[in-house]
């Protein structure tokens, strides 16, 4: 699960102070947060705590107003120029997008496109890569997640579960630095969850390094090098999952833990 | 005893001036139906993601052509053109009225179509790390045509009806040529019949086209 980092003091990804405003209302109020390398840390907390919107933040889907993201040593969504902050050109956040994957909790497949396309669009239009190589890597991630057999089903064809599991699938063969998965077991029937946590599971023990956001308490626990309870837009306690679910500090977090089912 | 000459002969006699008058409405509603639609696409596409500044001038001449009668709008060009300074004959005023007419029309049509995709599909192509315009072409657009697409053959077979308009201009056309055959043979019933049924013809075509782009895209 865990690759010892070759250096410590350069974390994959590092949040310092993170602000983040709809209007009036603060949803993100100071938030910093460093992953290592290889590192899987899931976001728990109750809804409207902030969680998702960390998440995406980092692939700014979400525009920031305070505080810095970087990530693999570059500053995401915007920069210092003479004091000022100034967001990145299009291209460059398109660049910076791709180096990270994204699962989402309503899978997000392109309809029109079958499942080996939505896996090659990215490959081929953003990796640029050959279509043979494209094809070839598309269909290595396929059959990681089971679903090679199905790959010139449409999503129209699949279960929710196939379709979230083509999702990743679409998401790490881009070959991210980081994973981000937002509730993706969310929307599914319960007796499909297994199969894609499995997945999930699956990516962890090589190494991937992954960001969730997640309800399931048990998988958390399990999958977890860190465990980050978000209350009211700000960390309230983190920790390794054994510790923070055994010996919670804040009430905030044991009452949560309390209603929670695991 | 005079015998009245059989409208078959009639037909036969006035062939050319009717194949013309044929040619002509089928000319000027494809370009219509091209021209109109490449200006509705850009307006659509605009109207949905442009700036503000983007989108007023857009939204002006959506709302200004949506509010007006098509035949006020080929009279308007046709009149103001020459106005204007601008020296385009009878036929081009009037393509420019059914063009404007039309891309009013497929601005809206392609402006619902994509406010109606979902939001996720938008990020989750630019979580792969496409920009704007690479998830437009490969994800938005795509889904959109098939949208789009039953709605647009009404709207081109709306423009075939709108050419009949052109005659008042003078444009020769199927109506107007057909109206000058009759003023000839006063065949008034069976030549406007016949005249009904080459528009059918057209439309029915555009349909058919239609249909066959629908099955071709269509999602299992």
């Amino acid at each position: 699960m865990t690759d010892v980092p070759l250096n410590n003091a350069q974390p994959l990804l590092d949040i310092r102070g993170l602000r983040k405003q709809y209007g009036p209302l603060e949803v993100l109020k100071g938030v910093d947060l460093s992953m290592q390398r290889g590192n899987v840390v899931t976001l728990i907390g109750s809804s409207g705590s902030g969680k998702t919107t960390l998440l995406r933040c980092v692939n700014m889907l979400e525009e920031f107003q305070g505080g810095q993201i970087v990530l693999d040593g570059e500053s995401i969504g915007y920069d210092e120029v003479d004091g000022k902050r100034v967001r990145h050109p299009e291209k460059v956040i398109a660049r910076h997008r791709a180096m990270t994957g994204m699962a989402f909790q309503q899978f997000n497949l392109f309809p029109h496109l079958s499942a080996l396309q939505n896996v090659t669009l990215g490959l081929l239009k953003v990796k640029k890569l050959p279509k043979e190589e494209a094809v070839a890597l598309a269909e290595k991630w396929l059959e990681r997640v089971g679903l090679l057999e199905r790959r010139n089903h449409f999503p129209g064809q699949l279960s929710g579960g196939q379709q979230q599991r083509v999702a990743i699938a679409r998401a790490i063969a881009m070959n991210p630095s980081l994973m981000l998965f937002d509730e993706v077991t969310s929307a599914l029937d319960p007796e499909l969850v297994g199969e894609v946590l499995n997945v999930i599971k699956g990516l962890a023990e090589d190494g991937m390094t992954m960001l969730l956001v997640t309800h399931e308490m048990r998988f958390a626990f399990e999958v977890s090098d860190k465990i980050v309870f978000m209350n009211q837009g700000r960390i309230e306690e983190q920790g390794p999952p054994k510790e923070l679910f055994e010996r919670p500090q804040s009430p905030r977090l044991a009452e949560f833990l309390k209603n929670t089912r695991f | 005893m005079y015998e009245s000459p059989s409208w078959l002969h009639e037909l036969w006699v006035a062939r050319d001036a009717l194949w013309s008058g044929f040619l002509t409405s089928v000319q000027c509603s494809v370009l219509a139906i091209v021209l109109g639609t490449l200006i509705g696409v850009v307006a659509g596409l605009a109207l949905t993601y442009g700036r503000v500044w983007m989108r007023a001038p857009f939204r002006f001449y959506v709302d200004l052509i949506r509010g007006t009668p098509v035949f006020v709008l080929v009279l308007a060009c046709f009149y103001m053109a020459p106005a204007l300074g601008w020296k385009i004959g009878a036929f081009q005023a009037g393509v420019l009225g059914l063009t404007l007419f039309c891309g009013s029309h497929v601005a809206e049509i392609v402006r619902g179509a994509l406010q109606a995709l979902p939001r996720g599909q938008m990020e989750a192509s630019q979580a792969i790390g496409l920009t704007f315009y690479q998830a437009l072409s490969y994800v938005l657009l795509p889904q959109a045509l098939r949208q789009i697409l039953p709605t647009w053959v009404n709207s081109s077979t709306e423009i075939v009806k709108a050419s009949t308009l052109l005659s008042v201009i003078g444009v020769a056309e199927l109506l107007l040529s057909t109206q000058q055959i009759i003023a000839r043979n006063f065949m008034t019933l069976e030549f406007y019949l016949f005249a009904g049924f080459l528009f059918f013809i057209i439309n029915y075509a555009i349909e058919l086209l239609g249909r066959r782009i629908e099955k071709r895209v269509a999602l299992p």
